[in-house]
């Protein structure tokens, strides 16, 4: 993945800073959970920073604080005025903000984790936000939602089908979400999971460690940016 | 008239700023019963823009004089003392931080110019929404009635927004109130730079409007204690 296709994100500054990952998806598809997976497999080797941006409040960032997978300094919570696709997509400043706040107080941090509120399908994130993102799907959606498509299922950089556990209650054909899933996203990579039976999502922690790599590879190491530093122009 | 087409871009509310996460009260309003449909949200829009909106006009009218003529960090902290002293509620004054660094992040990529760097470096926790808007309209080649118009009426336009999302009110009946506000809008940005020759300058500041709105600072207040808000202030 990656390599066949050109790097059209465009945030300013890549340069000696955190690879930011944005993970976004409908409502209790396990987004949360996802984090928090990622938190305990990625907590001992990387720096990491946790940005949630919660329908009501923080949600979100107290869930996060009480599973105690990551020193509750390091989680912001973004409030989104009902419009959590605003916040990620089209006026990304609250979110910027909260990502640099992180990096001044507790960088350099090698990742910044942004999780989206729950939203539809069509909500991605900004390139001027994720320097790459995830779409979390659940089996108990439906089946037919890869095939439905939609911007977070065709090019997130990493499509995660979770709750497959749930697969044979609710009579999710897996196999037809992978082969929907393949048709629509142009060899970008799609990952199923269960993080109730794995609590640490191996297999996206393996994705998103090889992400860092290559962007601290192509960047540079993170190193601490001062506070209020002129932007790119 | 010159700047026309940036105090449009100013004032539109896809100006990514951060400002759509901000009701100016209602959403406390709200919850307290206060504001239940549009005949109370045509009160509430009034008297805000009497009080806050006049005293923001007036704060970013000054602020864009100051830019056109001087860069010197400590009148750009002078006059962020000023709209601190017109702030009574500590909440108020953090949102009304908040939206200004934001706003100042976004102009510094949009209109790049070293009025605004001076003035991130003056104040660097955020200047107060005011100043920030009125340096950004000058930035952009607005007039300081154009940026206090702008001041006017965003104060206006933000918490109409959030009403509809709030409570479901029909938008168009919403955006007729803000119509029939419209020469009121006016008049504000008219008393906002009411004060003629030397007294628009520093030495005039503390003649400045101060018109307080002990409601709005009291739901300010009283917004940060809702553990299910959508909106930062």
């Amino acid at each position: 993945m990656g390599a066949h296709h050109d790097d059209l994100h465009d945030t300013a500054e890549p340069h000696g800073r955190a690879l930011r990952l944005g993970i976004g998806g409908p409502v209790g598809s396990g987004k949360t959970a996802l984090v928090a997976a990622l938190c305990r497999s990625l907590g001992p080797s990387l720096r990491l920073g946790v940005v949630t941006n919660d329908i009501y409040t923080t949600e979100d960032a107290d869930f996060l604080r009480r599973a105690g997978v990551i020193d509750p300094e390091r989680i912001l919570a973004v409030q989104t005025g009902c419009c959590p696709h605003t916040a990620i997509r089209d006026d990304i400043a609250a979110n910027l903000d909260a990502v640099e706040t992180l990096e001044e107080r507790f960088g350099p941090l090698d990742l910044v984790i942004v999780e989206s509120g729950g939203d539809n399908l069509t909500a991605t994130f900004s390139r001027g936000l994720a320097d790459r993102q995830i779409f979390v799907l659940d089996v108990s959606g439906g089946d037919k939602v890869p095939r439905k498509g939609g911007p977070g299922v065709t090019s997130a950089d990493l499509l995660v089908v979770n709750k497959t556990d749930l697969a044979p209650m609710v009579g999710a054909d897996l196999t037809v979400m992978s082969r929907d899933a393949a048709a629509v996203r142009d060899g970008r990579p799609v990952l199923f999971t269960s993080i109730r039976e794995d609590k640490g999502a191996h297999a996206v922690a393996e994705w998103v460690t090889h992400m860092v790599g290559a962007w601290q590879h192509e960047h540079g190491e993170p190193h601490h940016h001062a506070a209020q530093q002129a932007p790119a122009s | 008239m010159n700047g026309e087409a940036a105090l449009l871009l100013l004032a539109d509310s896809r100006l990514p700023a951060g400002g759509h996460a901000h009701s100016g009260g209602v959403e406390e309003a709200v919850r307290r019963g206060a504001v239940t449909g549009t005949g109370d949200l045509a009160r509430f829009l009034r008297g805000r823009l009497a009080t806050a909106g006049l005293v923001t006009a007036a704060l970013a009218a000054a602020a864009c004089e100051l830019a056109a003529s001087e860069t010197a960090a400590e009148l750009w902290r002078r006059l962020d003392a000023e709209a601190d002293a017109r702030a009574a509620s500590p909440a108020q004054r953090e949102a009304s931080r908040t939206q200004g660094r934001l706003l100042l992040r976004t102009a510094r990529r949009l209109w790049p110019s070293a009025v605004l760097d001076t003035l991130a470096r003056a104040v660097p926790e955020g200047p107060h929404h005011a100043v920030a808007l009125g340096a950004a309209g000058a930035s952009a080649g607005c007039a300081p009635r154009q940026a206090a118009l702008t001041a006017a009426y965003t104060s206006v336009t933000g918490p109409a927004t959030a009403a509809v999302r709030l409570l479901g009110l029909d938008p168009v009946t919403v955006h007729r109130l803000l119509a029939d506000l419209a020469p009121a809008i006016e008049g504000a940005a008219s008393a906002a730079c009411a004060s003629p020759g030397d007294a628009a300058g520093p030495t005039g500041w503390h003649a400045l409007p101060g018109h307080s709105a002990p409601a709005l600072d009291l739901l300010a207040e009283g917004h940060l204690t809702n553990p299910m808000k959508l909106f930062v202030s």
